[in-house]
């Protein structure tokens, strides 16, 4: 409610005091979105263990040499020790080194496949906007046809068409990566297709726009100075619950036994490799679990967060 | 903050009392404390009564507080447009008060909301009465309204700002039928409305508020002809009247500013920032409301 | 009403028409011939394979090509499993029913979860009630439904002994008995689907009922003398369900999704496992014919999601 009635500003210069005084010194949107930020707490715990996940991944092998894939039988399935802080596995593996590793792709992944969906998303949604009339109409279509698709069985059917093939071409590792990112980011940009276009809708008759088309601005320009950075914030929002989603997707299908090969330990993989010994070793399935459940958790938090910050009016 | 502050307002049994002022003035406010329904929290009656034949609402529970909505007090609200529920048909929502309050049947409640339809001038009653609100017109869905307001023969309707979201000359339709309902089923009404040209078709005694106070009240011959306060005085100057209007030169008058923030009234008289008659006097302490003559009372030291 | 059902299937039809040019294409642009397996099996005679090969006009041009996917596909001739040597509708129409029983049962425990949890929060914003209820739908939706199996597994199964971890077919009991080793078999799948699902409407309900319980119409209720309980199950529930109808209908082919996992991970006999273990046996007829039928069941739900928005919103059906 605070605020919400502007001070008066009195045409006659009469003074009112009191309520002009109460009056915010004007702050720059970055710093209002961070002020909104802060006040998610459970967005900014999130943020900092995230934070702390990421560095973990990134530098972690570097501080816990332990190759991730020395055989030891001696060790096979153990619970965490000082010397295994986090168990080993069937093979007496490491499993925090494994994890590590494994967390960079996992990571990778959804970043990249973030990436792939904001770009076809932003393309599509700003060539919608722009154009309009059929061109819209046709690509508005596609994307309401994409959202009806079922993604993990088209996702499996890509893959399973496709994997070979680009193995040959690029190698197993590099290979199933792309592929991954490629067919996830594909199967992801219909939200934000949707978001820029809407933004494009609203903003097209704004009067600054009109300004600076006034102005001679042309189009590309007024699309790239005025309309795309308007439509930051949702997309923001929208990329950063995308990641979530892409690190599931990956999950999923290694789980499946249809992502990485058996020697990139993707958390995914670990959990499928962990779920036949679960009643011997169930901290072998616990870890990388836990693993992708906080990394998602804090993710979707992030997100919740920066809605807050950057979008404040929508809800869902 | 304090919306409403120090308001007292009398209706007599079949009286119709306007209630006028700038928007944002605590007149929406003050009609909706008046069936409780300000949601609590964030709203809070923090003192005072509001008395319904004897009887105090303000302690009333939520139970009995029910029992007098629509039955005792209908209300009828500002946005025809969106106070219908677009889901059910009109009959459903006019026959919903009935079977609550009168115990009708279904058929029974569908029979009376059909009628009702008709005391309101809806034409093609018995086919309209199965419409939901989308098919019907501003105007016509603020008579529907109106018939569901009535629907139970209230003591009281309170009407807020019924016609500020309708075209002209709909306006004038709707305040001819609530004068209409009045004459015919006997209720009192308080009107609340930022028009002094509805007021005076209407009304027989008015509430001038201002800023969350009431600044004058009198009948309404009264008020015209010797209005007292300079905040009355410059709402009734801003009444565009033909007859002036024939003279050329006299412009319509607006009072210079905009109602102040009430999370910070300014000291004393609240109007006092935009009088042009203010003195020191006026800003240093709040001027109580006094009698200046029979049933006139004002809240001005001038 | 009856104009507005006929749009609808309408519709329906081309975007069943687009989800099959693009399962077309997919398969089209695939490099390799998807019958090089055949050439390479042993137990598939030459003939049998140039045969199949002119049967389905592989040399023809794409569309026609296309039209005769899909018209074979409309027909149900969708080929022959060369692992489970049984045509591949066979296959699909005795795994279908299993796959529909867990969806639909894990539905009706979402909604049991989300409209009360959903409602009841809305009501009470901020309060600690909606704060738990909010923290719990998050992690809810951050559990990825392969976890949360293992989980239950590991709970209910190794820990406590009290529920099968593998889904049986053929139960050795008759009556009573045969039912109730069916529900405690049930019950991990359509759970891990459920509590899924449940959590991510739970807040499509939170916010959609948020948003009508301002309007004006409300206070109108109110205004009647009705009790808030009416006020809320009729006047706001009703409303709020609109644009819930639309994200749950957004929501299923993450369903579907999920369905394969959980029937993967409890062995659940479905077509979600059918399509799993026909990868890893490089069936492309049942892979093919799995994905169409997932496409359809979509497109399916869709449009019933269309019916019941209708139903639900005077507004819409009378336009």
């Amino acid at each position: 409610m605070a605020g919400s009635i502007p001070a008066s500003a009195t045409a006659d210069g009469a003074p009112v005091p009191a309520a002009a005084a109460a009056q915010r010194p004007l702050v720059s949107p970055w710093a209002e979105a961070w002020r909104r930020f802060r006040k998610h707490r459970l967005a900014v715990v999130s943020a900092v263990i995230l934070a702390f996940i990421i560095l973990a991944v990134l530098f972690g092998p570097f501080i816990w040499t332990v190759p991730i894939n020395e055989i030891d039988f001696r060790a096979r399935l153990q619970g965490p020790s000082w010397d295994h802080p986090l168990g080993t596995d069937d093979l007496g593996q490491d499993l925090l080194a494994r994890m590590l590793y494994g967390g960079r792709i996992s990571l990778a992944v959804g970043f990249a496949a973030m990436l792939v969906a904001v770009l076809i998303g932003t393309t599509v949604g700003a060539v919608a906007g722009i154009a309009s009339g059929p061109v819209d109409a046709a690509l508005m279509w596609v994307t309401d046809l994409f959202l009806s698709l079922p993604e993990l069985p088209l996702l499996l059917l890509v893959i399973y068409l496709f994997r070979e093939p680009l193995r040959a071409l690029v190698g197993p590792e590099m290979g199933i990566f792309i592929l991954i990112v490629a067919v996830i980011g594909g199967f992801r940009w219909m939200p934000v297709a949707r978001l820029v276009r809407a933004q494009f809708f609203s903003l097209r008759e704004k009067e600054f726009v009109e300004a600076a088309r006034a102005l001679g601005a042309s189009t590309p320009r007024l699309v790239v100075r005025h309309i795309l950075p308007n439509a930051l914030g949702p997309v923001i929002v929208a990329a950063t619950i995308d990641i979530a989603a892409a690190i599931i997707a990956e999950s999923t299908l290694s789980f499946l036994g249809l992502g990485f090969p058996p020697d990139v330990p993707t958390w995914g993989r670990l959990l499928y490799d962990a779920k036949d010994q679960l009643d011997y070793a169930p901290h072998w399935a616990l870890f990388p679990g836990l693993a992708i459940f906080l990394t998602v958790l804090t993710i979707n938090f992030v997100g919740d967060g920066l809605r807050d910050a950057l979008d404040p009016r929508r809800v869902v | 903050m304090r919306a409403v502050d120090g308001v007292d307002i009398r209706i007599g049994a079949g009286e119709t009392v306007c209630v006028v002022g700038e928007s944002g003035c605590g007149k929406t406010v003050t009609a909706m404390t008046v069936l409780k329904l300000i949601a609590m929290p964030p709203g809070k009656i923090v003192a005072g009564r509001i008395l319904w034949r004897g009887r105090d609402l303000v302690p009333l529970d939520t139970d009995s507080m029910r029992k007098i909505r629509a039955r005792e007090i209908g209300i009828v609200f500002q946005e025809p447009m969106t106070s219908l529920n677009p889901v059910f048909t009109v009959g459903e929502q006019i026959a919903e008060v009935l079977r609550l309050h009168e115990g009708l049947s279904r058929r029974a409640a569908l029979d009376r909301a059909t009628e009702m339809l008709r005391l309101v001038h809806i034409p093609n009653p018995q086919r309209r009465v199965h419409d939901y609100p989308h098919q019907f017109s501003g105007g016509m869905r603020q008579r529907v309204m109106i018939a569901m307001a009535l629907a139970c023969n209230p003591k009281l309707v309170i009407a807020d700002e019924p016609t500020t979201a309708l075209d002209v000359t709909i306006q004038a339709q709707i305040l001819d039928l609530i004068a209409e309902m009045k004459e015919r089923l006997g209720m009192a009404v308080m009107l609340i409305t930022h028009a002094m040209g509805v007021v005076a078709e209407v009304a027989q005694r008015v509430v001038v508020m201002y800023a969350g106070k009431v600044v004058e009240e009198a009948p309404v011959g009264e008020l015209f002809a010797n209005p007292r306060h300079p905040y009355t005085q410059g709402l009734i100057r801003s009444i565009p009247r033909l007859d002036r209007a024939g003279a050329g030169k006299a412009r319509l008058e607006a009072i210079p500013g905009t109602v102040p923030s009430l999370l910070a009234p300014p000291p004393g008289c609240r109007f006092a920032p935009r009088c042009r008659h203010a003195t020191e006097a006026c800003r240093a302490a709040e001027p109580p409301l006094r009698e200046v003559a029979p049933g006139h009372k004002v809240a001005c030291i001038l | 009403m009856t104009q507005y059902l006929i749009r609808r299937l309408l519709i329906a039809i081309p975007s069943l028409l687009g989800i099959s040019v693009i399962l077309f294409t997919v398969l089209a642009l695939a490099p390799g011939d998807p019958f090089e397996e055949l050439a390479t099996n042993p137990a598939v005679p030459p003939e049998v394979r140039l045969q199949l090969r002119a049967s389905l006009g592989l040399d023809d041009p794409i569309h026609v090509r296309y039209i005769a996917w899909l018209t074979a596909m409309l027909r149900g001739e969708w080929g022959f499993s060369f692992v489970s040597r049984v045509d591949v509708d066979q296959l699909i129409l005795q795994r279908l029913p299993t796959t529909l029983i867990v969806i639909g049962s894990s539905q009706i425990v979402a909604l049991a979860i989300a409209l009360p949890v959903g409602i009841l929060a809305a009501t009470r914003p901020y309060s600690l009630f909606d704060k738990i209820a909010n923290t719990l739908a998050f992690v809810g939706f951050s559990l990825p439904t392969f976890f949360t199996g293992l989980l239950f597994i590991l709970f209910f199964s190794i820990y406590l002994d009290w529920l099968p971890f593998v889904y049986r077919t053929e139960i050795n009991a008759t009556g009573f008995a045969w039912f109730w080793e069916h529900v405690k078999q049930t019950i991990m799948p359509v759970m891990v689907l459920g509590l899924f699902q449940g959590a991510a409407w739970t807040r499509f309900v939170r916010s959609a009922v948020l948003d009508v319980i301002r309007l004006d119409y409300v206070t109108t209720a109110r205004a009647k003398g009705l009790p808030e309980r009416v006020v809320i199950t009729k006047h706001v529930v009703r409303n709020a369900m609109i644009p819930v109808v639309t994200l749950v209908a957004l929501q299923m082919p993450i369903v579907f999704g999920g369905a394969i996992v959980t029937e993967q991970i409890f062995r659940v006999p479905g077509i979600g496992s059918l399509l799993i273990s026909a990868i890893l046996a490089n069936d492309t007829p049942v892979i093919m014919a799995v994905t169409f039928v997932f496409a359809c069941l979509v497109v399916f739900f869709n449009l019933v999601a269309d019916i019941l928005y209708g139903w639900l919103d005077p507004r819409i059906s009378y336009r």
